[in-house]
């Protein structure tokens, strides 16, 4: 009796052993997504904790998406304004690379996890303000190539 | 453009004000073009003055609202619907089709529209746009909840919900709503805009969830020297635009239908 339980006792113990070596190997072997280049990549932590971001994202940002747009709060931090410019890269020409392209951010794990979104046919894929704050906000993010090239600059130019 | 014309000159057929005879009147022109000058965003440094983001719910304790003095709006100026296009993105639209077509097509927020009256031959101009009703039709027949007014009195559409059935701009009795008929690119971050949605003035919404003083169009009309608009809260008493409202006679466009709306316009 006392024998099987301490075999029962060396089974379990080998059986929380071995998936604690599973989920190291495993968290050795998760793929980031974190663009190098990107503000992100200079910091330690999402606006919550990475493993929450993967999988509540999307629902972190519906709530941001019916709280700002019906009632106008502006300071909450799943807004989809802030996931853009934090997780933006730029090429060498200091221009920001849409986020949604399948090679960054948003747009690689989505391809990865074959999920398709229609969120930037509206949104604005990179960081993209007007007039005198866009520059201050462009120079902020260091991205003042894409001030220089903006269709919204030409046009007014005309 | 004929149905425009006629649907907005009964706008001005209303029974409490005699001195206009609706049935003769005409409008000589609707949308205003866009001029092409090289112009530095007006208003960029009025408010430039970033002030902190909301971090509470709208409530209703203000309700936003415009006075337009037609007297003061300038002939030959579109200075307030170019700054509106620059503000909301609305000049970043491609141009598609035939000309004429595409002025019917793209999407415009704020239309300068001149009226006469032909038995005095007296000329008005004035800028239109969403007239933010109290009780606005718009939001009444929408389908899906998309056509919504903020507690601040702001009417606008929730895109996220907009199917494009395009009932609302039928609602209209402004004219005031628009549809996106094609892929955009390259949007303002502030203002998103997509295939298949409705939109029309929201006040400059971004502005008042970061709480800055006035509207593009209203900067715009400052920094021309006109100061037509006056943009503000009509609950407070003391606000600029209360101040004006008890001194100038205005009106609301259509006061017949009783939807008390938020922007007003004096002498028309
Ligand atoms: C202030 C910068 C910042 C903002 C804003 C931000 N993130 Fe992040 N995000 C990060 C950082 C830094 C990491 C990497 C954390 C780590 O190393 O574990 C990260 C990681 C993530 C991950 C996990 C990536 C992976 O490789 O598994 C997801 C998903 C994510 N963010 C989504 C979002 C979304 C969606 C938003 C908008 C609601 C957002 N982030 C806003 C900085 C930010
Ligand atoms: C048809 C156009 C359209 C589409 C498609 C769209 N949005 Fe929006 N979205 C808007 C508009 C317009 C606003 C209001 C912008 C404002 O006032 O800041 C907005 C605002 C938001 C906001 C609040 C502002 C911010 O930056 O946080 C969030 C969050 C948001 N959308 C999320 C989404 C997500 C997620 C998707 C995809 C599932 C999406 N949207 C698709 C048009 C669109
Ligand atoms: C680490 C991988 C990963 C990253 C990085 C990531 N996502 Fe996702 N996202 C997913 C997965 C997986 C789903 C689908 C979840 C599901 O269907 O339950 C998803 C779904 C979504 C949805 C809901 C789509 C729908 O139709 O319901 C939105 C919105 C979204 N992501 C936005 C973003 C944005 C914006 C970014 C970049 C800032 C981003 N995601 C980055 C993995 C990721």
């Amino acid at each position: 009796m006392a024998k099987a339980a301490v075999r029962i006792g060396l089974v379990v113990l080998g059986l929380v052993w071995g998936a604690f070596a599973a989920q190291t190997v495993l968290a050795d072997e998760v793929k980031r997504y974190v663009v190098e280049g990107s503000p992100a990549a200079e910091l330690d932590a999402c606006v919550e904790p990475t493993d929450q971001m993967r999988r509540m994202h999307m629902e972190f940002i519906k709530h941001q998406r019916i709280e700002t747009v019906h009632e106008g709060i502006r300071d909450t931090k799943y807004s989809l304004t802030g996931c853009v410019d934090c997780h933006i890269s730029y090429d060498a020409n200091q221009n920001p690379r849409p986020i949604d392209q399948p090679d960054q951010f948003c747009g690689a794990c989505h391809n990865y996890a074959a999920v398709d979104l229609n969120c930037f046919d509206c949104h604005a894929s990179v960081p993209n303000r007007p007039g005198a704050d866009a520059e201050t906000a462009h120079r902020a993010a260091g991205v003042l190539g894409q001030v220089a090239s903006t269709p919204h600059k030409e046009a007014s130019e005309q | 453009m004929n149905e425009n014309e006629t649907r907005t000159e009964s706008t001005h057929d209303t029974p409490q004000a005699p001195d206009v005879d609706g049935a003769r009147r005409g409008f000589i022109g609707t949308a205003a073009g866009l001029s092409a000058a090289a112009l530095v965003a007006p208003g960029v440094f009025l408010h430039s003055v970033a002030a902190a983001p909301r971090t509470e719910p709208v409530t209703s304790d203000v309700r936003w609202g415009l006075l337009i003095d037609t007297a003061k709006c300038a002939e030959g100026c579109s200075a307030c619907v170019e700054a509106c296009d620059r503000e909301n993105g609305l000049d970043l639209q491609e141009p598609q089709g035939s000309e004429s077509k595409w002025e019917h097509q793209k999407a415009v927020w704020i239309r300068k529209v001149k009226l006469q009256d032909n038995q005095t031959g007296r000329i008005t101009q004035l800028p239109l746009m969403c007239q933010h009703c109290e009780d606005p039709p718009c939001v009444d027949v929408c389908p899906t909840g998309a056509s919504f007014k903020r507690a601040d009195g702001i009417v606008m559409v929730d895109r996220h919900l907009c199917i494009g059935c395009r009932y609302c701009m039928m609602a209209c009795p402004y004219k005031a709503r628009s549809f996106v008929h094609q892929e955009t690119h390259g949007q303002l971050t502030a203002v998103p805009r997509g295939k298949g949605c409705v939109e029309s003035c929201n006040l400059c919404v971004h502005r008042r969830d970061y709480g800055e003083a006035s509207t593009a169009c209203v900067d715009a009309c400052v920094q021309e020297g006109h100061e037509a608009i006056v943009f503000g809260d009509l609950k407070d008493p003391n606000s600029v635009i209360s101040q004006r409202l008890r001194e100038l006679p205005s009106r609301q466009i259509r006061e017949d239908l009783v939807l008390n709306t938020g922007v007003r316009y004096a002498g028309v």
